[in-house]
């Protein structure tokens, strides 16, 4: 038995799984979850399209009601937690409603809290100063973006939930989000942020949990991630020989076929490309590069399957 | 309860800005009812209803602006939900009833509003009815708006922003069309008996009250105005569980 007081500085997942039932047949979003996340802490939740990302998010806010398992809120349930006005977030859908301005669309939200941030301190804190009185059907997507991060402060959570908040910003939005997500996060709040960009998780997360299919696939900090996940790809002209055949050279773990072209995922390509060259003399065009983020996906999922 | 003023009060600066829905429920109706009553302002009994033309006219147009104004929700509900802002506010501590009593609430006063300006226009016209039975008629209106507060709520769940528009307007000019706010519906035959099982017909009736009438809707009118009243309400919740549910 856990004491109250260790709940009560946690967010706790546990044994998470949502299936949706769609005329493909059902898709068993999230597979089982266990993630528990201290007070304080900035978590990135990192995965390909499809992880169950969004959904596990949308069962943190209690938007989405388990098939089985649990989620605690520092002790409390998501709808309590909501309805103290713990809990902001920016959901991934990217639009605000219209026909009210800026300003408005803020101090209504903050309204709705009990103990909201003052308007203008957000509207400073995201740097919206300059659009604060425009209407907000005539803003750009990076605007909306910022509007909506602005309402996801205004109840000044303890916790701060924020679904692939960069998609529509520019360089220069990006950079200026996560310099204030980080100023936010500097007053003891929690921040739990999903994103597909390897990157965004290893500047200005303190942890990264990775998904892939439903699962978690890896748990820790960023630079381990980062290694763990440092497969290389091959790439190479090799007409007529089979993915099965290539998957099963030293060192290979997937094999992808392209027309005459091969894509090879290595967890040791050292050991790969001798086996390949030594196999298979007439490949060329030989290419060896660092994996992406996708390529990781599929290198750590089948390693867990 | 501050929350839920503040709520009420946002919804109504929107409605208030939103051109469309202004001018189906209130300028559209009182320039219909200029030109339609105008010209037949002494007829004291329209097509042998014994209601004279400036006060059944006033109340078919203000059904029509008033059944505007209610289902004027399922506008604001469609874009919501299109822009994902309804799941927004489900993280907020807005209870779900009351983003609907909000909802409700907006729409009843654009109706109202639009009913008071076809009551000073019918006043205009000539219309001259005792206070008592200004009120009875208005309570009737009120109730009889019921099933499209509902409808307005359904709607808004059902289709998306685009296509909310062409929803509202088809659903008011079918209700308008067929309950009589456009002319009399008389003579017994079939438009008649499928009347009197809507709602839009009853709420036209109302202007029985205004004449003085104890009675003008009996039991057919309050039967159909609950049961309408009972299917929109079970459907429209529903919806909304149903839309829920969906990621």
């Amino acid at each position: 038995m856990e004491t109250a007081t260790t709940t009560d500085r946690e967010i706790r997942l546990t044994g998470l799984t949502k299936s949706f039932r769609t005329p493909r047949g059902p898709v068993h979003a999230v597979q089982g979850i266990d993630i528990s996340i201290d007070r304080g802490q900035t978590v990135a939740l990192l995965g390909p399209n499809g992880a169950g990302k969004s959904t596990t998010i949308d069962m943190l806010l209690g938007l989405l009601p388990p098939d089985s398992g649990s989620t605690t809120i520092f002790g409390r349930t998501p709808a309590d937690a909501v309805a103290a006005g713990a809990v902001g977030a920016m959901l991934q859908t990217g639009a605000v409603i219209r026909d009210v301005t800026v300003r408005e669309l803020i101090a209504m939200m903050a309204s709705l809290y009990p103990h909201a941030l003052p308007v203008d301190e957000v509207i400073g804190l995201v740097g919206i100063d300059d659009i604060a009185d425009r209407r907000t059907e005539k803003l750009s997507g990076g605007q909306t973006q910022r509007v909506r991060f602005a309402v996801a402060l205004v109840c000044d959570p303890e916790l701060l939930v924020l679904d692939e908040p960069t998609v529509a910003m520019d360089v220069e939005g990006r950079r200026a989000f996560w310099s204030t997500m980080r100023e936010f996060a500097s007053r003891g709040k929690t921040v739990l942020f999903a994103t597909h960009y390897l990157e965004e998780a290893d500047d200005y997360a303190d942890r990264a949990v990775l998904m892939a299919a439903g699962h978690v696939v890896a748990d820790g900090p960023p630079t381990e991630i980062k290694a763990r996940v440092g497969v290389r790809v091959i790439r190479a002209t090799l007409p007529g020989i089979s993915t099965e055949e290539l998957g099963e050279l030293p060192g290979v773990t997937n094999a992808e076929r392209h027309g005459e072209g091969v894509l090879l995922r290595c967890a040791d390509s050292d050991v790969a490309i001798r086996a390949l060259l030594s196999t298979y003399p007439v490949a060329r065009d030989l290419e060896i590069r660092g994996a992406d983020l996708e390529d990781a996906f599929i290198e750590l999922t089948s390693v867990t399957a | 309860m501050n929350r839920s003023i503040a709520y009420l009060q946002f919804e109504l600066v929107r409605t208030v800005r939103n051109r469309r829905v202004l001018v189906f429920s209130l300028a559209f109706p009182i320039i219909l009812y200029f030109l339609i009553a105008a010209p037949n302002k002494n007829e004291a009994s329209l097509g042998g209803t014994g209601i004279s033309a400036p006060l059944y006219f006033m109340i078919g147009l203000a059904s029509f602006g008033t059944m505007n104004a209610m289902l004027s929700s399922g506008g604001r509900i469609a874009a919501e939900r299109t822009a994902g802002w309804n799941r927004q506010l489900r993280i907020t501590p807005l209870t779900t009833r009351e983003y609907f009593r909000a909802k409700v609430t907006t729409s009843y006063m654009l109706a109202l509003l639009s009913l008071f300006a076809l009551y000073a226009a019918g006043i205009i016209l000539g219309v001259d009815l005792a206070i008592g039975n200004w009120l009875s008629m208005t309570g009737l209106i009120i109730v009889g708006l019921i099933p499209f507060a509902a409808m307005g709520i359904l709607i808004g769940h059902l289709v998306t922003a685009d296509s909310v528009g062409p929803a509202i307007g088809g659903t008011t000019a079918l209700f308008a069309f067929l309950g009589g706010s456009w002319f009399p519906i008389t003579g017994g035959g079939f438009f008649e008996h499928l009347a009197k099982d809507l709602p839009s017909y009853w709420v036209v009736q109302a202007s029985r009250s205004g004449l003085g009438e104890p009675h003008p809707w009996g039991t057919q009118g309050w039967t159909v105005v609950a049961l309408w009243s009972i299917v929109t309400i079970a459907l429209a919740s529903r919806a909304y569980k149903r839309d829920t549910k969906r990621v």
